[in-house]
This record gives structure tokens, C-alpha cells and sequence, in this order.
């Protein structure tokens, strides 16, 4: 299986490692003995490592291309969520031990467990928010924070200024968001591409620099604190019952969101973004409007930004540009990336694995940033459709043209 | 005599320093089969992206009489959608499908301007909309039961055979309800099995009613096909008629096969 040229290779790769690290893992200088402290048995341990990397790498990459010629028909690369889902039965068991486990979860975890949680939720609704612009439509937008920025200072503002409440300006907050959408569609009608993503990167950084500067509007770097937390017909939680009433929320709003964008995407309109991403100048030429349709994309998924916006806010009771960096877009991107680009269940698990993962292996967290980084590059070779790839909707046909059956 | 559907007069372009199209007429009427031939470059495709709103041509007209037979409509320098949604769908050169979408789905795609829902619509999925979705599905199918395509419904577009392709390119212009089909080069590529299938489809949706102006260079087809042929070299028409006459035309003759030199 491994040939003598790969060792080979895989020898040469291991001694230019030991080439490019040997400064840091083992050269050692101590200021105070004024020695240097050479440590050859840690470039020992490197080669060893990189070695062992580069065969496990070899023979994951011989297994996928041995897969792809094994199995050429359909079925067996819809994973086996997918089939759970397909079956009725099996699917509203899968749905009730999820919406029961949801349910309890906050009564069997601590209140810390509970916190993180309705964090992991939010990005479950901000990753199915840019999947709507990523996934489906083809846009690539690294400045969605930007919108989630909006809809926390918006409620936070308000909140401040005028003492508006959480429910007023949940709407609120997702439409200006939306607005923020289309102000950023407009100029980005033409681009595609990398020309897009730099815009749209830009045009996040523009907003967090406007938070941060625009003093005597945002408070700048300080940041706004003492919003209130979302109200219940004007009851009065405590901390811990807030928490909760919180993490039931956006359970709501992730419900919400899900049957919204599933909905979605079966549209006439959904299969417009998904023509769009597919090839611009065709989907022009059936007869699609595509201005229209980006700006709706580029607003829709605002929309769902801000929305959590207002969530963050509420639930954090506290915003600083500093929550808004370049980092959160691409954090979102990557949930939308490693879950499966247009795929809700993917986006789903996507936002859950890359958000509670880290707060479980607080032990590693020093390499959390390696892992994340190690964990993407592998997905890019190895899946990069993603943990879930979207599977199209499917159609069954009787033979009366009248009986058509649409069946997912 | 019946006004034509397609009414082109003085159609110029210039890229540039560059004429290439240069004052072309050309009219198409209800139930016709016309054939626009030339040699590589004249500006056969340029005429197409001018008259589906690609191009923005620099001058002359484009005129479209609308279904009901009433005023012409001029679509020139209209949005590509807009072109569509007026009644003009073409296919390409060199096929553009969507890859990632089902043979069922590109076709729904088609009748995108047809229908309306939208973002309300889609969510609450109303009584219309439901209809509307109905109407979409069947239409889409019994056009790709036309074009023989059924049986792929749910397959990605991409995994189609090459002459699957071009035929589902034409079932989803169909599903725009055009006044006119433009086809650019259907053939290109096929093997003569595929091209006499194709031969075969273009026919029966001509006697449907359907008008078509087709771009080929596959001349035993086009023979065999059309009405009326235009010819076209260096970004000018030079020659117009039956394909008898076409055939006898010293000009057409000359730029295709290059001048007798007299020893």
C-alpha cells in the first residue's frame, strides 16, 4: 500500500519540518545563565510526528480515491442522517428525542452548561442565516458579523435611549439589519467571487470601526451595558429562571428559523438562489431577476443576524465592538463550511460541534486555534461538500400527471 | 401578410473599433424554423447575446409582436430576464445547466417568470402559492416527457449524457413559454445518432406552433430544418432565402469555400 517513494517523500517531509521548526522546538536560549539550551531529542519527536502525520494523511487520501471507485451510484453516499430523515416514522422519532432532550436539558445541566448552550443555539440561527447568502445563493460574505453587530446595537441603543423593550425591537432589529443588507447588496450587485468577499469584508470591518470610534453614539470601545433582559408580560425573572427563559427562546427562534429557510429553499425563490450559484448568466437568461434576487438573499439573511443580534444583546446584557470581529464572520463561515454549504441539518450540527466543542476541551484549549485551523484543512480535502451535504429535493410521479407527489 | 414575431432592423455592434455586427435585418414569423448560418466569427452568437439583452447593441431595433397580435414591443436594451419574460429563451453555445440541481428542477427554473410567489408566499405557503407550485411541477414534467428526459427527473444535470444535456437545455427555455426559441448551435458536439434525435425533437416542437431561430453548423440539418436560412459573414448578412436557394448562391458558396483562382 505505501510505496518506497512515499516513505521516501514522507522522509524528506519530515526533515524540512524539523528544518522550519528548529528555531522553536529546539533552540532554547536562557537569559539568565546566559546559555542556549539545545534540545535535539524534541526534533526527534517532530520527524517522528510529521512522519506519522503524512501516513495517516497517505492513507486517507488511498482510502477516499478507492471509495470513489468502488461505489459510483448515489446511494451510498447519502449519509445516514439523511436516510433517518427521508423515513417518516423514523423521522419524528429522531425530531421528538430532540425536541425532548432540548426541552430538559437546562433542568439537568447547570446553569453555566445552560449558558453555553443558548450561545451554541445563536450561532445555530446566525449560520442558518448566512447559509441562506452562502449556501444557497452563492455569495460569499465575510462581513456577516456586521449585521449581527446592527441588531445588537440596535437594541442596545434603543434600549438605552428610549427604554424600548426586548419584544419591540426583536422585529425591529432584524429589519434594520435587513436594511443594512440591502445597503451592502446594492454595490456588490456585479461582483462575485473574490471581489465580493473582500467588499463584504470590508464592509464589516467599516461597521465595528464606526461602533468603535463613534463615540458619542456607541459609547466606543467602553461599550453599552445594563441592557434589559428580555421581559416576560412584564414579570420579573432572577438571574438563573433568565437564563432559562433565554435558552427557551432561542430554542423558539431556532424552530423558527429552520422552518422558515426549509421553507425557503423548496420555493420558487429558493430554487432561484440556488440557479444563481449555480450559473449567474443561464439563471439571467431563464428569465430570473437577479438583482432582486440577490438583494433578497443578501437582506434575508440580515434579517436572521439581527434578529440574534437583539438575542445577544439581551441575553449578554452587555455589547463592546470587541464582540464583532473579523473572527465571528468567519466563525459563522466555518459552521456554514464544515456543516454543509445549503444544508440546514449540517449548518445545525456545524454551529454545535465548532461552538461546544471548544467549551468541552477547555484542556486544549492553547490549540484550540491549531485544531479549528487542522480541523478545516482536512474538511477541504477530504469532504468538501461538507459533514452534510445538501441533497436535493426529490419528486415522485405517478402515472396520471395530475398525482405528483412531492416527497423529501 | 402577418406581422413577424421577431422583427430586427439595422441591428449594429461595435466593440471597440470593432464592427461585428454590422446593420443586419432579420425577421422571424409565427411557426417558422430560421436558421442563421456563416462561417466561424461572422457574429452569429453576438447577434444572439444583442437580441437577449447580453449585449447592449449600438444601433438598430429589436421588435417583438406579443402573443395577442397586438402593438410590437421593443426590447432592445432590456435586462436579460426581461428579454425572457417578454418572450425570447435561447440555449448556449456551450451548455450552461445548473450542475448542482435536478434535470426536474432546471426546468422549474424556466418557469420562474411565469409565476410569482415570493418571500411571504414561500413561508406561509399559501393556498396560491401551493397551486402555483402544482401548476410549476406538472408543466415542468410534461415538458420533459417532450423531450424524452423523464426518466431523469431526479438525477443531477451534471451526471446527464452530453446529448441529454442539450435537450434539457431546450425543455427549459421551453418552460418560459417563448414567442420565439433561439438555439445556438444545439448539435455542437453530438455524435449522428444525437444529432438525428435532435432533429427529430426540433421538428415536433415546430408543429407544435412553436417559432424558432436556431444557430448551426451542422448544414445537413439546417437543410432539413428550416424555412428560410439567413447567412451571415464578417458581421453582415449576405444572403437570405429557402435552403434551395441558399444552396445555388454564388456569395454563400464564396464564403464558405473561398474564391476559384483561375490558373
Amino acid at each position: 500500500m505505501v510505496s518506497l517513494k512515499e516513505l521516501k517523500n514522507g522522509f524528506f517531509i519530515s526533515l524540512w519540518f524539523v528544518f522550519l521548526t528548529f528555531p522553536i522546538v529546539v533552540i532554547k536560549a536562557d537569559p539568565i545563565q546566559r546559555t542556549v539550551i539545545w534540545r535535539w531529542h524534541n526534533a526527534l519527536y517532530m520527524a517522528i510526528g510529521t512522519f506519522c502525520v503524512y501516513l495517516l494523511f497517505k492513507y486517507f487520501q488511498y482510502r477516499k480515491e478507492h471509495q470513489v471507485n468502488r461505489n459510483d451510484d448515489q446511494e451510498q453516499t447519502v449519509s445516514l442522517i439523511h436516510r433517518i430523515l427521508q423515513k417518516p416514522l423514523q423521522r419524528n422519532i429522531f425530531i421528538g428525542v430532540i425536541a425532548a432532550f432540548a426541552v430538559v436539558f437546562p433542568h439537568l445541566f447547570s446553569t453555566y452548561q445552560t449558558n453555553v448552550m443558548t450561545t451554541a443555539l445563536m450561532y445555530v440561527v446566525l449560520g442558518l442565516g448566512l447559509n441562506i447568502v452562502v449556501g444557497l445563493a452563492g455569495l460569499l460574505d465575510l462581513g456577516f458579523v456586521a449585521f449581527y453587530a446592527v441588531g445588537a446595537y440596535t437594541y442596545a441603543l434603543l434600549n438605552l435611549n428610549f427604554g424600548l423593550g426586548f419584544w419591540q425591537i426583536l422585529p425591529l432589529g432584524g429589519l434594520i439589519a435587513a436594511s443594512f443588507g440591502l445597503l451592502l447588496g446594492f454595490p456588490v450587485l456585479r461582483l462575485r467571487g473574490d471581489y465580493l468577499a473582500i467588499v463584504t469584508l470590508g464592509f464589516g470591518e467599516i461597521i465595528r470601526l464606526i461602533l468603535e470610534n463613534w463615540g458619542e453614539f456607541t459609547q466606543g470601545p467602553s461599550g453599552i451595558s445594563n441592557i434589559s433582559r428580555p421581559g416576560f408580560f412584564g414579570m420579573e425573572f432572577s438571574l438563573e429562571q433568565s437564563i432559562l427563559y433565554t435558552y427557551y427562546l432561542m430554542i423558539l427562534l431556532v424552530i423558527v428559523t429552520i422552518f422558515v429557510v426549509n421553507r425557503l429553499q423548496d420555493s420558487r425563490l429558493g430554487r432561484a438562489w440556488i440557479a444563481l450559484r449555480e450559473d449567474e448568466i443561464a439563471c439571467q437568461a431563464m428569465g430570473i431577476d437577479k438583482r432582486k434576487t440577490k438583494l433578497v438573499a443578501f437582506s434575508l439573511g440580515a434579517f436572521w443576524a439581527g434578529i440574534v443580534g437583539v438575542m445577544f444583546a439581551a441575553k449578554t446584557t452587555f455589547v463592546n465592538p470587541a464582540s464583532f470581529t473579523f473572527l465571528e464572520s468567519a466563525i459563522i463561515l466555518s459552521i456554514v463550511v464544515l456543516g454543509g454549504m445549503g444544508s440546514i441539518i449540517g449548518v445545525v450540527l456545524g454551529a454545535l460541534i465548532l461552538i461546544l466543542m471548544p467549551e468541552y476541551l477547555r484542556a486544549l484549549s492553547e490549540y484550540r486555534m491549531l485544531a479549528f485551523g487542522g480541523i478545516l484543512v482536512c474538511m477541504m480535502i477530504f469532504r468538501p461538500q461538507g459533514l452534510f451535504a445538501n441533497i436535493r429535493r426529490t419528486y415522485k410521479f405517478e402515472k396520471q400527471p395530475t398525482a405528483i407527489l412531492p416527497e423529501k | 401578410m402577418k406581422q413577424p414575431i421577431l422583427d430586427v432592423t439595422g441591428l449594429t455592434m461595435d466593440f471597440g473599433g470593432i464592427r461585428a455586427l454590422n446593420s443586419l435585418d432579420l425577421d422571424v414569423h409565427s411557426g417558422e424554423i430560421v436558421a442563421l448560418i456563416g462561417p466561424n466569427g461572422a457574429g452569429k452568437t453576438t447577434f444572439f447575446n444583442c437580441i437577449t439583452g447580453i449585449y447592449m447593441p449600438t444601433a438598430g431595433d429589436i421588435l417583438l409582436t406579443p402573443a395577442d397580435g397586438s402593438k410590437k414591443i421593443s426590447i432592445k436594451g432590456l435586462k436579460p430576464n426581461q428579454v425572457t419574460e417578454k418572450g425570447l429563451a435561447r440555449t448556449f453555445q456551450n451548455i450552461r445547466l445548473f450542475p448542482k440541481m435536478t434535470v426536474l428542477e432546471n426546468v422549474m427554473i424556466g418557469r420562474h417568470c411565469r409565476s410569482k410567489a415570493f418571500i411571504f408566499g414561500a413561508i406561509l405557503r399559501t393556498a396560491a402559492t401551493r397551486r402555483e407550485e402544482q401548476d410549476i411541477l406538472e408543466m415542468s414534467y410534461s415538458i420533459l416527457e417532450k423531450v424524452g428526459l423523464a426518466q431523469f427527473a431526479n438525477e443531477f444535470a451534471d451526471n446527464l449524457p452530453y446529448g441529454a444535456q442539450r435537450r434539457l437545455e431546450i425543455a427549459r427555455a421551453l418552460a418560459t413559454e417563448p414567442l420565439l426559441l433561439l438555439l445556438d448551435e444545439p448539435a455542437a458536439g453530438m455524435n449522428p445518432q444525437e444529432t438525428m434525435e435532435l432533429d427529430q425533437l426540433i421538428k415536433q416542437i415546430s408543429d407544435e406552433g412553436q417559432a424558432i431561430l436556431l444557430i448551426e453548423h451542422d448544414m445537413q440539418l439546417v437543410m432539413s430544418l428550416s424555412d428560410r436560412i439567413f447567412v451571415m459573414d464578417y458581421g453582415k448578412k449576405i444572403a437570405q432565402g429557402t435552403p434551395t436557394e441558399i444552396r445555388k448562391n454564388p456569395t454563400v458558396i464564396k464564403a464558405y469555400l473561398g474564391e476559384e483562382v483561375d490558373a
